[in-house]
């Protein structure tokens, strides 16, 4: 099972979206075809823009580190967040503002915790480059990276209860790595969180 | 005259409605003459068309020449044509002139029934819900059960969102550009100096200049000035002109020295020539009164509930007139009213007027809303 997979499976048919960082809006259009769901990506990248608007989707050009005050308490169903919290200038109000928004958020996060990352740090020296973090540490666009063990404490500190979570393999697929292993073995994470 | 990309010469159509058209100030017009331009053909299921809504001084001629002699296009000719934003290889594309307009249809220069005289000054405030109605009828009367898309620039953009309101089924897609939910003071005020520059013109003689034989020229022509630099940027009059003057050295009087002044002055001039001083003040007074939330409490969201289009909003950055964030109010409304909305914001530096303009990016947007699954 890939996270496009698991996405679709946490999302109830025919509910509201908000697709936070929504790229060339491949997921929210699965998401429409699969499960007739309405929304909006919200998206800063003009190219991405674009194809959302040619795939006939609902983009909103709007900076997400200038705030979401524009949309209501829990005015969406599911808030969707894919690889783009470790992007944000300021991912804990980020978070805050998310789980205000949607009754549900899925979060996908890169772990910066895998065992390859660590091992290339400790004993290369250097910023890990792995599938998740393709880039060179001064191309990439990544500047908030975290752990699984960091993000689950943020969560924590915040009152946010993870109400399921899915782990990636290096292949992106979900493996059967179990919980207490996943800061090691997983090279990313998808959460289902509420609060 | 390029024909590759121009719709080529076009001649303007003229349709007379015989029922009255009950008006929002609560008068009626016993008929009238609306007068339109359509580009491009209509398909067999009539389900093509695209209606463009002009702004305050526009008219129907939106793209296209009269005459070969005809030196300018129509005001939206840039976006207007085969391949072109709005392509009329695809769309057929229905431009009309509104009502109390003064390039053909009903309005203060035409003669009222009532009195066999000008309606002049006596011509009934309108307001963009009229325009609606009247606009329904052409739909009518081209057998166009529904736009494909209702698009505008300022006024017109407010026109397109009048539309999605007042005729959820016949819309498919409102193209609001440039637009407000409603004007701010500062946007009354310069309507009220344009409309002060006018009547305190002693040629308007209270409006009845036709009869009289006068001309609110200088008036109107001031009214125009004001009204233009609302419509540029600062930024855009900084490169265009600079303090750049006529001749070489400052001349100590009062004439035109200025690069700028004399633009202006150019400017009033050629609108002077062309426009009726009752349309302009009337046109105004349909901006000022814009306020779809206004029956809802102010409630933007709720205005909007009847909505089924799907609407892009459209932004330049330099637009001071109707800046960004003005058009952000009608997304956020949209958004809470859940309907399905896009918000792009284009750079430019050529402030409001920037919507004339084929800036790449603002053509790409458009091209790709008009042409995607609704």
């Amino acid at each position: 099972m890939k996270t496009a997979e698991v996405i679709e499976n946490w999302v109830s048919s025919g509910s509201r979206i908000l697709d936070l960082g929504c790229g060339d809006g491949s997921i929210l259009e699965a998401l429409k075809l699969n499960k007739s769901v309405d929304g909006y990506g919200i998206e800063i990248d003009k190219e991405n823009i674009q194809a959302c608007l040619e795939k006939g989707l609902e983009v909103i050009e709007q900076n997400i580190d200038e705030g979401l005050t524009n949309f209501q308490d829990k005015s969406f169903d599911t808030v969707l967040v894919s690889q783009t919290i470790q992007v944000l200038k300021n991912p804990k109000q980020a978070l805050e503002e998310i789980t205000r928004i949607g009754h549900q958020s899925i979060i996908v996060i890169p772990n910066f915790g895998h065992w390859r990352s660590r091992l290339t740090v400790f004993l290369g020296g250097k910023m890990p480059v792995t599938e998740t973090l393709p880039d060179k540490w001064y191309e990439t666009q990544n500047i908030h990276l975290c752990t699984v063990a960091d993000f689950e404490n943020l969560c924590t500190e915040l009152d946010i209860t993870v109400e399921e979570k899915k782990i990636l393999n290096a292949e992106g697929k979900v493996s059967s790595i179990s919980s207490g292993w996943s800061n090691l073995l997983s090279s990313a994470v998808i959460y289902r969180l509420s609060r | 005259m390029n024909n590759k990309d121009s719709v080529g010469i076009v001649e303007p159509s003229s349709v007379s409605f015989k029922d009255p058209l009950r008006l929002e100030c609560g008068k009626e017009l016993k008929g009238f003459e609306l007068v339109y331009e359509t580009y491009g053909k209509l398909n067999n299921e009539n389900s093509n068309a695209v209606l463009i809504c002009h702004a305050l001084s526009g008219n129907h001629h939106a793209a296209g020449y009269h005459k070969d002699s005809e030196k300018r296009a129509g005001w939206w000719d840039s976006l207007i044509g085969p391949n072109k934003a709005i392509d009329t290889n695809k769309y057929f594309v229905v431009s009309p002139n509104n009502l109390g307009g003064c390039h053909g249809t009903t309005g203060p220069k035409s003669i009222n029934p009532d009195t066999n005289k000008f309606f002049g000054p006596n011509f009934p405030v309108l307001t963009v819900r009229d325009w609606t109605n009247s606009q329904a009828m052409l739909a009518d009367h081209l057998n166009i059960k529904a736009w494909h898309a209702v698009i505008g620039g300022s006024l017109g953009g407010m026109q397109a969102l009048d539309w999605s309101m007042a005729y959820p089924e016949r819309i498919k897609k409102a193209g609001v550009i440039a637009a407000a939910p409603k004007l701010s003071a500062q946007n009354i005020a310069f309507n009220e100096v344009a409309r002060q520059a006018i009547t305190s013109d002693p040629d308007y003689q209270e409006g009845n200049y036709l009869l009289e034989n006068t001309s609110p020229k200088s008036g109107l022509r001031l009214a125009r000035m004001v009204g233009h630099i609302t419509y540029l940027s600062d930024e855009s009059m900084k490169s265009k002109f600079g303090r750049e003057l006529k001749e070489e050295k400052l001349g100590f009087g009062f004439d035109a020295e200025f690069q700028v002044e004399s633009y202006l002055r150019h400017q009033g001039d050629v609108f002077s020539d062309t426009f009726d001083a009752n349309t302009y003040l009337l046109m105004t007074k349909v901006l000022d009164y814009f306020d779809p939330a206004d029956e809802f409490n102010g409630d933007l969201i709720n205005a909007f509930e009847p909505i089924l289009a799907q609407v892009l909003v459209l932004s330049f950055s330099s637009d001071w007139r109707f800046s960004p964030s003005r058009s952000k109010e009608i997304t956020d409304a949209l958004i809470g009213a859940k309907k399905k909305v896009s918000h792009i914001e284009i750079e430019s530096s050529l402030g409001h007027d920037s919507f004339l303009f084929p800036e790449e990016r603002y053509v790409e947007v458009l091209k790709a809303f008009l042409g995607s699954p609704s």
